[in-house]
């Protein structure tokens, strides 16, 4: 390498000039945008609410207080949760509100997977040209619809005097509405709804690639078509399976306009605890500490599916 | 053979029913904003009307709202287009050890939820402005700076893999053989390599427009006191349904639909263009 190149580094043939431009936009996003403020959240989430003028000063250190409250409540709180005859002190509002949304999200995904397949098989493998094309505009349209927007035209739909219950009293079915938001079959299905569209994607473009004749080898053999399914159509999509799944995962953990507009109003969702914390019962260390955990929460989720699908990221992030 | 048709059939049935399943709260909600009911429903039918349209502009904060918002999706398209585009050409220089530990973090804000990206950037931004002793009315503190900066975290990111997609199509011996003729590397960026990205910009900038526009987990966060669309919309959904939200709806998917169908007759007569030449 010569003098000059030290001098004025080349950037891989971009030049001095447009190679420093992009290296300070680049640095600026990595930095800036997405490593020091997760950094500095984490270090936030450590440490006591403090009013601004004590902030730096000698009672701003680090504490483990934050966590402590989301598993145990305040110092002293009476309440308890018992698991196998052990009881102990628990901050049960918050930790049954965290392991419900877990629990929601996945059982979203999947419902999501179900619904899915069987149309973006239809798609990917029977329709022809002008018809894929056309189911494909048709998929894509709603989601130009704003999610809040959608989640408001659930409520239209399964609100007391919603259009469901109408019908289902015009019918004779029931004599009283039913309250499909106190019993969150609004939320999800709202939450269902609403991610298709990331579910469909992926799915579509791994299950376009596979050669019908795999399909009609298996079926001259004699599998029968779930069999077809578990053994060459799945496999094959594999990294499209898992791609839609943890796209839906993370999108519907982190939901916050769906749940406020169609979640119970004694059911929480994760992501409106944290928005209380920041919102209306400021706590911000506090709101940051749940925030890291959600995050947390979310990065073993990605990990857990690409050692299970044994895919990776660029596979999953597409 | 019988067989094979009865499962064509129920198979058809039921891409019938899941596509009744998308369109059927849509339609149902269009339908609304022309009822004269309220709180909105299309059972019972009371009256046509358009009042709630005229309700809907005569809203203050929903003016507001759409103002901000305009305003803030521009800002994402001037700064993620560029980090995206930026960031996707510097991957292709990078080796292979560095370049899978540089993806994983600027894919990173794909994967995370975007209330993270919200708080993370609330926090980070409010806490600098206190270490530099920032006052409360300089950009530390402004909902509209705040929110280009949280949402284009992961906008970027979307860009830059549209950029990503671009460029392994591209032929490198093009920038060499500019090179060897004397071009500077200004003259090929500009030149070669940017007229050869031009439809991936295009298409960057209308998907950070678009996903700034309607979004509203990271916005929520940052926003502070001002108010964009998707947040006035929340609070107003949240506290009582109003058909004239329905109107807004109505509009949106007026606009989407009419794009859309235009979309789809120049992209066939684009192949029809392309099939007889």
């Amino acid at each position: 390498m010569s003098e000059a190149r030290l001098k004025l580094p080349n950037f891989g043939g971009l030049g001095a000039s447009i190679g420093t431009v992009f290296t300070v936009l680049t640095g600026f996003w990595i930095l800036m945008m997405i490593l020091l403020p997760v950094s500095y959240m984490v270090d936030f989430s450590f440490r006591f609410d403090l009013p601004p003028g004590k902030i730096g000063g000698p009672e701003d250190v680090h504490t483990l207080d934050n966590y402590r409250y989301l598993l145990f409540g305040p110092p002293g709180s009476p309440e308890r949760l018992s698991i196998f005859g052990w009881e102990f002190q628990a901050n049960v509002l918050h930790l049954v509100v965290f392991f419900r949304t877990i629990l929601a999200a996945i059982f979203v995904t999947g419902l999501n997977f179900l619904i899915c397949y069987p149309v973006t098989y239809f798609m990917a493998q029977k329709a022809r040209g002008g018809t894929a094309r056309l189911l494909a505009v048709c998929l894509i349209l709603p989601f130009w619809v704003n999610e809040i927007l959608r989640a408001f035209a659930f409520r239209i739909l399964l609100g007391g005097g919603g259009v469901v219950n109408e019908a289902l009293i015009g019918m004779g079915l029931i004599s009283e509405p039913i309250d499909f938001i106190r019993a969150d079959v609004a939320l999800y299905m709202g939450l269902t709804y609403a991610y298709i569209l990331l579910m469909v994607f992926p799915l579509y473009n791994a299950l376009e690639s596979l050669d019908r004749n795999q399909i009609e080898a298996a079926r001259d053999l004699g599998s029968p078509s779930w069999r077809i399914h578990w053994r060459v159509v799945m496999p094959h999509a594999k990294a499209g399976i898992a791609s839609g799944c943890t796209m839906v995962f993370m999108l519907a953990v982190g939901a916050l306009a769906v749940p406020q507009i169609l979640g119970g109003p004694s059911n929480l969702w994760f992501t409106q605890v944290i928005y209380d914390r920041f919102n209306t019962s400021l706590n911000w260390p506090l709101g940051a500490a749940y925030a890291f955990v959600l995050l947390v929460t979310c990065v073993v989720f990605v990990l857990l599916v690409m050692r299970l699908f044994r895919v990776d990221l660029g596979e999953i992030a597409k | 053979m019988t067989a094979d048709r009865i499962r064509g059939l129920m198979m058809g049935f039921y891409v019938l029913l899941f596509f009744a399943w998308l369109f059927g709260p849509l339609i149902i909600m269009s339908a609304s904003a022309f009822n004269t009911a309220t709180p909105p429903t299309v059972t019972p039918w009371q009256g046509f009307t358009f009042d709630w349209f005229g309700k809907l502009f005569a809203n203050r904060d929903i003016r507001e709202g759409v103002g901000t918002s305009l305003l803030i999706g521009l800002g994402v398209v001037l700064v993620a287009v560029p980090i995206g585009l930026a960031a996707a050409v510097l991957m292709t220089k990078l080796r292979a050890r560095a370049r899978s530990v540089y993806y994983a973090i600027v894919v990173s804000p794909v994967l995370m939820p975007g209330v993270i990206i919200g708080v993370s950037t609330k926090v980070f931004w409010d806490r600098l402005g206190t270490a530099v002793g920032a006052s409360y009315k300089s950009f530390f503190y402004d909902g509209i700076f705040l929110s280009v900066v949280g949402q284009s975290c992961f906008i970027s990111a979307y860009c830059m893999l549209i950029f990503l997609a671009r460029l392994q199509r591209f032929d490198r011996a093009q920038e060499e053989a500019a090179l060897d003729l004397g071009a500077s590397h200004v003259q090929v960026f500009f030149k070669v390599l940017l007229p050869f990205l031009r439809p991936a910009v295009l298409s960057a900038a209308v998907l950070a427009f678009l996903t700034s526009f309607e979004n509203y987990n990271t916005t929520v966060f940052t926003i502070l006191p001002e108010k964009t669309l998707t947040t006035v919309l929340a609070s107003k959904v949240r506290l009582g349904t109003d058909p004239s939200i329905s109107a807004l709806a109505f509009l949106i998917i007026a606009i989407t639909v009419v794009g859309a169908v235009a979309y789809e007759i120049r992209a066939r007569s684009e192949a029809r263009r392309l099939g007889t030449a």
